[in-house]
């Protein structure tokens, strides 16, 4: 009876036709694929990409060098040191982060007490040497203020469930 | 002896011993701020609440003393409440600045709110704040940080004998505070940012710098002065962070002083980190092959008679043992380990020791100070001695420069002649020498770098053999050293042999080659027509008279062995590596040797060790102090009158590594009644 079954299939091209009615579906359907870079699918405010330095309101920096991100940073992959400023105020002289080492655990964000430094919703940033991705404070810095917008509005969706 | 239970151990202690002690005993621990083992009590804090049963309320257990048949409990549900409470009330008014405060991760506050606190808070209200205080180039203040504990006060008060600190005001306005607005003027000052339970008081040289979990942490011994406290190193990396002191009952118990803990950054300024070689008048940088050539050309034939060796105060016994061989092979006699000329000699080894040892100090009845201020020269002792003197019963005379001491004494008068008065039974203080069971005499530098140094060092040992000071089992004769070198030097046999040179006689120019190890504290004018050659680590006096530098290491940067003044052998380890080309200071020597075909018969610091234990045993006992016999020393003679003049004149800058440091100088500035000369551009 299968012997039957099978040889009637065949004869009668059946898996041709139910591939070429899938694809016929397809071709109706709603497309996944999007055009990137020119379109871009949705972020959850929980992503955690490129790293950036946060500012007040003000434009003093928020980062107060408690070195709690360093202590916490699986990968050890952030350097900080610290002096006081001429004002005297804890700050650092120097914010280091190897975005080659680190592994986006968000460790970092989590333990900072002032919210200075967030993993903030950016995932391009793609070099063309090593070299470019040892963060500094103030490349760090200058990813906060592009940022900004994306970054508060993020943390305040975020706030209820922290 | 009262006999208490604690959570149901019995245990005996002692009569006036408190029932937070007696329950450390049996093994339970208690929270506590403002109580301290060395410190006297104040019950403020409220922490140590326990349960007594029959009391009606909860008992502070620093405060109380254990009384017979006393049943405490330290883990009840109302003890837990109760210092629930306390904490709760501590926190009221303490900000919540952990991540910008030094002390966090190691803040007591933090770690009891941890442990003992309710883990939430009910306080809405406003937090009251506090001005900052004035304390000086060392010591940052948060004062708003403060919970009132008083400990600084009590230290200030008790131990380090500066009536400087106080609480102003009642109730929520006390203030920690100087009473005259001013830095605290003392040598153990840093001993209050240790005390601090919070980070009210905190390091300024220090400040932000780095956080207790990324140190590392070294054990080692300070050799800034003769004491030989214990201290931990905690480093970062190549950087030395900050010094602490380590418990040791019986040098430092857990004090430092103040330049011992704050020379740090001089670690880091006017290092020697390449050789160097004088070439057209001027020092050049060379390689270590190109500096040892030029020494050996230099020493080529040369008859050991006209090549002579220094050590200063900063070197190791290891060193200094390498430096004897190599002179011996060079055949010289001219070697001297006393750059100030101090009139100490081998021939027994009581006769340059800090006998009674710091501890016995303790024990001690009566005390002469001869041509010293123990206060800047080892300011530790000069704790111990106030500590002793608090006690009572314990006259205390001093002959030499009239300074402040922290306790009260009797000034006999300044120079020898009161000296020989005391010796010849002449001055009432001989009686009170006489009637004394334990007396003992500290004989400092001061005395002893005189002409006729070796006349006093006889004539104060005639005071002791007379006023029955040494006994079988008490040694009362000491001398206070200022180097760390110095003992170690005199127990390797570091002093010309017959007919040779003396330190004095050598810097006078008539020497062909010098070799300074680290000596810093000397005059460099004459010696033009020497060729002088300076290991070391710091470009001081020394490097800048040099015609070839070898840079050493510091202090930190070697395993080396030290003896303090008391002779305690005790271990300096190594935290970090010295800068750039240095190298420990054995191995140059060692190397040198080579070169000049006269190898020293050592390759690893085993065996050099091997080497000292031969010439002196009690190398082999580290931490310990050998007791020394008393045998006759000192040579008498004519003693002229000057008066007896202190070493020290600014107790901040008597080493190359605080005269680099700029927190030393700065403290110099504060401080030290030394001012230097006005630039003239200075009104």
């Amino acid at each position: 009876m299968s012997f039957i079954d099978k040889q009637a299939r065949s004869l009668l091209l059946a898996e041709i036709v139910t591939g070429l009615a899938t694809t016929f579906r397809y071709m109706f359907k709603t497309k996944a694929t999007i055009n990137y870079p020119y379109e871009k699918g949705p972020l959850s405010p929980r992503f955690r990409g490129e790293h950036v330095l946060r500012r007040y309101p003000n434009g003093e920096e928020r980062c107060i060098a408690c070195k709690l991100c360093e202590a916490a940073c699986p990968a050890l992959a952030i350097t900080i040191e610290a002096e006081p400023r001429d004002d005297g105020s804890r700050r650092t002289t120097r914010y280091d982060i190897d975005m080659t080492k680190c592994i986006y655990c968000g460790f970092c964000q989590e333990a900072c007490p002032v919210d200075a430094i967030v993993e903030g919703p950016n995932f391009e940033f793609a070099t063309e040497t090593r070299e470019e991705l040892f963060y500094d404070k103030e490349k760090l810095l200058a990813n906060g203020d592009r940022w900004e917008q994306e970054v508060a509005q993020n943390l305040v969706a975020e706030a209820p469930y922290r | 002896m009262p006999t208490l239970t604690v959570d149901g151990v019995e245990v005996t202690v002692d009569p006036g011993t408190t029932v937070l002690q007696a329950c450390e005993e049996a093994g339970a621990e208690i929270p506590r701020f403002c109580y301290h083992e060395r410190l006297s009590i104040a019950g403020n804090c409220r922490m140590c609440l326990v349960e007594m049963e029959k009391a009606p309320k909860l008992i502070a257990s620093c405060a109380m003393p254990a009384g017979d048949g006393m049943v405490i409990h330290t883990n009840s549900q109302k003890v837990k409440e109760g210092r629930e409470g306390a904490m709760e009330f501590l926190l009221i008014n303490h900000p919540l600045d952990c991540p910008i405060c030094d002390q966090g991760g190691e803040c007591d506050l933090q770690d009891q709110s941890m442990a003992y606190g309710s883990g939430n808070s009910r306080y809405d209200e406003l937090k009251r704040s506090v001005a900052e205080k004035n304390m000086g180039p060392l010591i940052k203040t948060t004062m708003t940080r403060c919970i009132h504990c008083t400990r600084c006060v009590r230290f200030a008060t008790e131990v380090a004998g500066v009536e400087e600190l106080g609480a102003i005001n009642r109730g929520e306005n006390m203030e920690i505070a100087t009473y005259l607005e001013q830095a605290l003027d003392s040598e153990l000052s840093g001993n209050i940012i240790d005390l601090c339970p919070v980070g009210a008081l905190t390091s300024k040289p220090y400040a932000f710098t780095a956080r207790p979990w990324e140190l590392s942490k070294t054990e080692s011994v300070d050799v800034l002065d003769a004491v030989g406290a214990n201290i931990r190193i905690d480093s970062r990396g190549k950087e030395v962070m900050r010094f602490l002191p380590r418990l040791n009952e019986d040098v430092n118990e857990e004090w430092l002083s103040d330049r011992s803990r704050f020379s740090y950054d001089g670690l880091k300024a006017q290092r020697l980190d390449t050789p160097y070689v004088r070439k057209d008048g001027q020092l050049q940088p060379a390689s270590w092959g190109e500096a040892f050539d030029t020494i050996a050309a230099k020493l080529d034939g040369l008859e050991g008679g006209k090549i002579g060796a220094l050590a200063g105060d900063l070197a190791c016994a290891e060193s200094m043992t390498a430096l004897k061989d190599l002179m011996d092979l060079l055949e010289s006699p001219n070697i001297d380990c006393r750059q100030d000329g101090a009139a100490l000699t081998t021939e027994s080894r009581s006769g340059y020791l800090f006998n009674t040892s710091i501890a016995g100090i303790d024990e001690a009845d009566a005390l002469l100070i001869v041509g010293s201020n123990p206060r800047h020269e080892a300011a530790l002792i000069n704790a111990r001695i106030r500590k002793r003197w608090k006690r009572g019963n314990f006259p205390i005379a001093l002959i030499g420069e009239q300074v402040d001491l922290t306790y009260g004494y009797d000034y006999l008068g300044a120079g020898p002649a009161t000296l020989k008065e005391v010796a010849e039974g002449k001055h009432s203080f001989a009686e009170t020498l006489k009637k004394a069971e334990r007396p003992m005499i500290i004989v400092g530098q001061g005395a002893l770098s005189r002409n006729d140094g070796a006349a006093v060092l006889a004539l104060a040992k005639k005071i002791a053999d007379e006023y029955g000071l040494v006994s079988d089992d008490w040694n009362g004769f000491n001398v206070l050293h200022t180097a760390a070198a110095r003992v170690a030097g005199l127990d390797l046999g570091l002093v010309p042999g017959e007919g040779s040179r003396s330190a004095t006689e050598m810097l006078d120019g008539s020497l062909e080659v010098l070799f300074l190890l680290g000596a810093d504290e000397i005059d460099t004018s004459k010696l033009t027509n020497s060729f002088v050659i300076y290991q070391g680590s710091h470009g001081d006096a020394g490097a800048s008279a040099a015609d070839v530098i070898l840079p050493g290491a510091a202090y930190t940067e070697k395993d080396a062995t030290w003896v303090n003044t008391e002779g305690r052998v005790q271990l300096g380890r190594r935290a970090v590596f010295p800068p750039g080309d240095a190298r420990e200071d054995w191995t140059i020597l060692r190397a040198l040797s080579e070169k000049l075909e006269k190898t020293l018969p050592y390759n690893t610091i085993r065996e050099l060790r091997e080497k000292m234990v031969e010439v002196a045993p009690h190398f082999a006992d580290i931490d310990q102090v050998t007791a020394a016999d008393w045998t006759p020393f000192g040579t008498e003679g004519t003693i002229e009158d000057a008066p007896f003049a202190n070493p020290i004149t600014d107790y901040y800058l008597t080493n190359p590594i605080s005269r680099s440091s700029r927190i030393m100088a700065e403290c110099s500035a504060t401080f030290s009644k030394v001012k230097g000369e006005g630039t003239g551009t200075n009104g």
